[in-house]
């Protein structure tokens, strides 16, 4: 079956204009399947780059292991120091961001005025806005020394400082996405508590949180990805040494352990820092997946 | 009335309204405070040699208008191929796609692209992008990977604003005779238009602020080039020369001048996509 056999099977041949409409379809199809290609060449590079070193290591002994010395001449390449850092990093930047975030957004969905809260938004918008260098920049050249003041530390580039960055920069994605949640929150509700005798501040804390409890849920994950993805600005202050976290010991995140390396390595330790973002890409998957489930948990109500 | 309240319930009331008070203010301060840092630290040493020269070691001064163009760039390029891409997937998604299912799937690639680190974007863009289609280390391959990142973002703010656009503009254009393409350039897209520039001004904050992804994929260079040529050839945006300045280098007052440039684009663009925001209610409120 010739060209115009087809053609004409369709019936495109007796109506050119069908035969242009069905093509842009597809092309629009084509631009829609972009976003899915994406994320599969990104999961197949990973996967393909990161196993080999993990084989080679051994599994155990890369997730467990707790020394890092890439470039010694018995290498070692261990990660759960970076695992830890990151883990112990993001949560220690929830435990501070989220409640400044949480009382915030509760302040700005319902008692603040419309001005303040306009004010405000664009405050967070800016904040949300500002570069990881700039916030790198700052958390060099005051978290650091003052780090190193204050606690009497002989080196202020801390797992404390980097702390401090991630919660900085993880407020405005969790007073946003809380915010949304709160204000879809109906207003019958509140006034179904006023009307019984609670306080404004008794509603909204008793009443209107826990009805956007699952939004404030999101937000929270939102925050842990946003956390433990982060790059350049906890480059800039933890300090870069691999060792095992603690609160005033310079420490590596899963992510600065694979920028600080990747411009010189080779080799084994360069198969074992895509591992690395394998492992890395493990943890932002398992929060994808629980942003869905708490998704769907939300489309039901 | 407010007698009947007793004590403890006041207090909690009181509590909870001091911590909203105090969370406020934090922020409130972050941001100022912010602001008025690096502001103060950096704009004394914005100069004209500092904006308008490349870094020079023979006179040992350093210029970021490599750094500067290269940024101007990457934003003009990203955005010429993100563009037809993310609008058209949007178009896909509501206009023509049937099967519930495939939305579904687009919608959460979508969703999973806007999750990934930009750590992990660099990496597999250096993979994908200088390794395997040979680009080597450029701002080709630095904007390429950017597109991918900002996909989602054109996505979903063409998707929101398509949205609002009534069904009975589109019935009207059918019931004329117009075919389903003709219907979308000529009804369709223009009524969505706002949503469209409001993506852009997001994601050129984005392209603005992003450094890991770039290290990897567009290098660091100063070298003075046009558009064409700059487009094959490594180079510095200005975060990644800001991160380079600071971190490598310790030529801090560099890297406050290039933070400070950087604050006054964030708030601009704030105020920008703010402004963009107003227009949008203001036609869904007619």
């Amino acid at each position: 079956m010739g060209i115009s056999g087809f053609l004409a099977t369709k019936g495109y041949a007796s109506n050119p204009r069908r035969l242009m409409e069905d093509l842009i379809h597809l092309v629009f199809l084509i631009l829609g399947l972009v976003a899915v290609g994406s994320v599969l060449v990104i999961t197949i590079y990973l996967i393909i780059s990161g196993l080999p070193a993990i084989v080679e290591i051994g599994p155990i002994e890369f997730l467990f292991g707790t020394r890092w010395a890439s470039t010694a001449k018995e290498p070692e390449f261990g990660i759960l120091p970076f695992i830890l850092t990151s883990i112990y990093g993001t949560g220690g930047a929830i435990l501070i961001g989220v409640p400044i975030g949480f009382f915030c957004a509760v302040y700005l969905a319902r008692i603040a005025p419309k001005k303040l809260r306009e004010v405000m938004e664009l405050c967070i918008g800016v904040l949300a806005g500002i570069p990881s260098v700039v916030y790198g920049l700052v958390g060099m050249t005051i978290l650091v020394p003052g780090i190193r003041m204050l606690f009497n530390v002989p080196d202020g580039a801390s797992l404390m400082a980097a702390i401090i960055v991630l919660t900085v920069m993880i407020l405005p994605s969790v007073i946003n996405v809380s915010l949304s949640a709160l204000d879809a929150v109906p207003r019958e509700y509140e006034e179904a508590s006023l009307a019984l005798g609670a306080t404004d501040i008794e509603t909204y804390f008793r009443v209107t949180v826990p009805a956007a409890k699952s939004g404030i849920f999101t937000a929270i994950v939102l925050g842990i990805g946003r956390a433990i993805g982060e790059a350049m600005a906890i480059m800039m202050v933890a300090g870069n040494v691999a060792n095992m976290p603690s609160l005033f010991t310079s420490v590596r995140f899963l992510t600065t352990a694979i920028a600080s390396e990747m411009s010189y390595s080779s080799g084994l330790q360069r198969e074992a820092l895509f591992s690395i973002a394998l492992v890395l890409f493990l943890f932002i998957m398992i929060i994808n997946a629980i942003l869905n489930m708490l998704k769907k948990g939300n489309q039901k109500i | 009335m407010i007698q009947g309240i007793s004590g403890s319930r006041k207090a909690y009331g009181a509590t909870m309204r001091g911590l909203c008070y105090l969370s406020l203010a934090i922020v409130a301060f972050l941001t100022f405070f912010m602001l008025i840092y690096v502001l103060y630290r950096g704009v004394g040493y914005i100069t004209p040699e500092l904006l308008l020269t490349k870094p020079s070691t023979l006179r040992n001064t350093i210029g970021i208008l490599p750094n500067i163009l290269n940024t101007l760039y990457v934003v003009v390029a990203t955005l010429i191929i993100v563009l037809p891409i993310g609008v058209g997937a949007a178009i896909y998604l509501t206009e023509y796609a049937r099967n519930q299912k495939l939305v579904e799937l687009i919608e959460f690639a979508a969703e999973t692209l806007s999750g990934i680190p930009s750590i992990i974007y660099g990496l597999v863009g250096m993979l994908v992008f200088c390794q395997l289609m040979s680009l080597q280390t450029s701002l080709l391959a630095g904007s390429l990977t950017l597109v991918i990142m900002n996909l989602p973002t054109i996505m979903r703010t063409t998707q929101e604003s398509l949205k609002t656009v009534p069904q009975s503009y589109r019935e009207g254009a059918f019931a004329l005779g117009a075919g389903k393409w003709r219907v979308i350039r000529t009804v369709v897209l223009p009524t969505c238009i706002n949503g469209i520039i409001t993506g852009c001004i997001l994601s050129i904050g984005r392209i603005l602020s992003e450094s890991a992804a770039l290290l990897f994929t567009a290098g660091f260079a100063h070298n003075l080039n046009g558009f064409i040529k700059g487009m094959g050839s490594a180079g510095a945006t200005l975060t990644v020369a800001l991160y380079v300045y600071a971190s490598e280098r310790g030529e801090f007052n560099v890297a406050f001048a290039i933070a400070s440039i950087l604050m006054v684009l964030t708030v601009i663009i704030n105020l920008l996509t703010m402004y963009m925001g107003h227009l949008m209610r203001r036609r869904i409120g007619e």
